[in-house]
């Protein structure tokens, strides 16, 4: 299994910034969520975020709510995302599960770190778990051995990022902007600001994502960041392609792209 | 507050702090509430929670509030005993509060002007709401237009169809109204756009939400706002009964009008309390809006309470002829008086809603909302319950202009 620490080792080493890839699980079908994240990983992605299908998720934008709404319409269940993890993760790149709260809460904190342990996952990450409320997911987090990976934002405070790294194993996700997840014709200007407060309160890697969508900009923020982390542009693709096949071969060769971004700074 | 006729002091408005049934730091009744949202939301949600904080000792906001409430919003509300109504309930003596009778229609406006105040001291120029009936849809776009704030308010595709009036009424309050056609199309995915409006606008916009639910501090804030309904009804039961009633009902949606209605009496022991949900077409037909009574403990909209939610935590989609009360969730505060065992929650279906809704139209005269009606076939069941010497208080959260397009067709009218 590789962890989140060899990952931004490895990419440290050969300087340039690790990238990370989000797809649901469940969509477009369930075993076409594992061949496209495994497409990802072959076009360079070192990291795959899973993400959990939720019937109400407030934090993103159409893409993704398009992507899960059919997923769930597919019959996707807890079990099929951790089955998606252990596929994924067999292809050899670090895997996490990104999962609103209440699917954890109602599965069980503790029973949901250990199937994703032994799915082979190696953490969470948790966009609407605020520290004040994280305090059970961490233990059951650190009993599995999993990490733990929270969001900072550009409207967060000094106290805030504080509060939120403290939390953090593995990475600290920034969001770029303030808004929802959707790719952006341009990277927002807060997010290099972000990575630099964040930078003072931890020596944990720091990852961009919402927002962007081509190598140019993957370019731009490895430039400033330890990970680039790409979602909906991925999905678009998925979901324009005529069929899967297309579909994977179309990811990747944005996943190419943007591998060769994050090695251009 | 020496302000003559003025109907709320700094202690009505916030009865904090002097009971135990405040939310702590963090915005918990018990287990109950909390924030569940993005990171990016927290600065704005600790800047609501601070404005607040300052403006409900402030005498110059309660002095304001009181005087929209009274001048504006028409109150107090008076109180109506409704005789012929009530020998259905076996003699008991049904008195209603007649938020009905406000600016707008419904207790909605009670909430809405408060925030909209705070909307000023936060210095944000624009509005947003989420609303399912239309009424705090109706009562957000008012209180913009009274105070020149931009408004845009997210309603369900399916809502804005069963109460397209209301539609009406907010385009001509000059509202922008966004249609939501994700998921169920209904109150709970127009809160999760509005929500996602917030977090990319909240530099210039305030979430004026509507119920006394999602994260903290809305559900605190959202109840000290509607807290006026009780703290009137307190007085004016008293001095027409007498005495105190033995129960206080109302319908419980998010949950506004009843905690509204309940939260002065909480620490009058001896009154019971009851909230009514929408039972749809009944709980086992699994069409229903039972969230107390029938949901399990989760988080939905940034709280933890009672939710209507699969074994793996995804929300089921409510039903209720009332879009008012057609929502998976409810405010944490609620969850923590069933806890507690304070307040005691029950079923009304749709039958039994519009029965009561009619009944009242033809033994009164007074066309009630849907919403209010459920809580009306409660009062007439636990009257029958309680004996012909009980006072049973009601809150008529709302008016039935709005519904009568369902009631030409539930009726065939
Ligand atoms: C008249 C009326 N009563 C009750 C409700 C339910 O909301 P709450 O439970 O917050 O009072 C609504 C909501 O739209 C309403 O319009």
């Amino acid at each position: 299994m590789t962890t989140l620490q060899t990952v931004f080792a490895k990419a440290k080493a050969d300087n340039r910034a690790a990238l990370v890839g989000y797809l649901p699980a469940g969509f477009p079908s369930k075993d076409g969520a594992i061949a496209a994240a495994a497409a990802l990983v072959e076009a360079g992605c070192d990291v795959i975020e899973i993400g959990l299908p939720y019937s109400d998720p407030l934090m993103d934008g159409p893409t993704i709510q398009d992507a899960v709404h059919r997923s769930l319409s597919n019959g996707t269940r807890i079990a099929d995302v951790m089955r998606t993890v252990e596929g994924v993760a067999a292809t050899g790149a670090a895997t996490l599960v990104m999962t609103y709260w209440n699917p954890v809460d109602r599965y069980g904190a503790e029973r949901f770190a250990r199937d994703l342990a032994n799915a082979g996952g190696v953490g969470t990450i948790t966009p609407d778990l605020t520290p004040e409320e994280s305090e059970p997911w961490r233990a059951a987090s650190a009993s599995a051995g999993i990490d733990t990976v929270f969001l900072v934002a550009p409207s967060s405070t000094e106290a805030r990022i504080k509060a939120v790294v403290d939390c953090c194993t593995g990475f600290v996700y920034a969001a770029s902007l303030m808004g929802v997840t959707g790719a952006r014709e341009t990277v927002n200007v807060a997010a290099e600001g972000l990575v630099k407060r964040t930078r003072e309160h931890t020596g944990l890697p720091v990852c961009v994502g919402l927002g962007v969508g081509t190598g140019a900009q993957a370019a731009e923020v490895a430039t400033y960041a330890d990970g680039v982390i790409v979602g909906s542009a991925f999905i678009r693709r998925l979901l324009d392609a005529p069929d899967e096949a297309a579909g994977r071969e179309s990811v990747a060769a944005l996943a190419r792209d943007m591998a060769q971004g994050v090695r251009r700074s | 507050m020496a302000n003559e006729g003025s109907i709320l002091t700094a202690a009505d408005l916030a009865g904090n702090g002097v009971r135990g049934d405040d939310p702590d730091v963090h915005g918990k009744f018990g287990i109950f509430g909390g924030r569940y949202v993005p990171e990016a939301l927290i600065p704005a949600l600790d800047e609501v929670a601070a404005v607040y904080e300052k403006a409900k000792h402030d005498a110059e906001f309660i002095r304001e509030f009181d005087h929209l409430l009274r001048t504006y919003a028409g109150r107090p509300t008076t109180l109506t005993d409704v005789p012929r109504f009530s020998e259905q309930a076996g003699g008991a003596r049904i008195v209603l509060k007649r938020e009905d009778l406000t600016h707008t229609g419904a207790h909605k406006i009670n909430n809405v002007l408060g925030q909209a105040l705070l909307t000023k001291r936060l210095g944000k120029k624009r509005v947003i709401a989420e609303t399912g009936a239309g009424q705090h849809g109706v009562a957000t776009a008012t209180a913009a237009a009274l105070l020149g704030l931009e408004c845009v308010i997210y309603m369900g595709a399916v809502d804005c169809e069963r109460q397209a009036l209301n539609v009406a009424r907010m385009k001509l309050l000059g509202a922008t109204v966004v249609p939501v056609t994700n998921g169920s199309q209904t109150l709970k995915d127009a809160i999760n756009e509005a929500f996602r409006d917030w977090v990319t606008n909240v530099d210039s916009t305030h979430y004026l939400f509507g119920t006394v639910a999602g994260p903290h501090p809305f559900p605190e804030i959202v109840r000290d706002f509607a807290r006026v309904i009780g703290v009137e009804a307190r007085r004016q039961i008293l001095e027409l009964t007498g005495r105190l009633p033995d129960a206080v009902c109302a319908a419980v949606g998010g949950g506004s009008n009843a905690i509204g209605v309940f939260h002065a009496f909480i620490d009058d022991q001896d009154v019971r309390l009851h909230g009514y949900e929408a039972a749809g077409h009944g709980l086992e037909s699994g069409e229903h809006a039972l969230t107390l009574t029938a949901g399990s403990v989760g988080v939905l909209h940034g709280s933890r309470t009672y939710v209507l939610q699969d074994d793996e935590g995804q929300t089921i989609e409510s039903h209720s002829i009332s879009a008012g009360l057609d929502y998976p969730g409810v405010g944490p505060e609620h969850a923590w008086l069933k806890d507690s065992g304070r307040a005691t929650y029950r079923g009304v279906t749709d039958d039994e809603a519009m029965a009561a809704f009619s009944l009242l139209a033809r033994t009164e005269g007074i066309i009630p909302a849907i919403e209010s009606s459920h809580a009306l076939a409660g009062a007439l069941e636990l009257g029958r319950e309680l004996g012909p010497e009980a006072i049973i208080l009601v809150n008529l959260s709302g008016r039935g202009d709005k519904d009568m397009g369902t009631a030409m067709k539930y009726f065939n009218l």
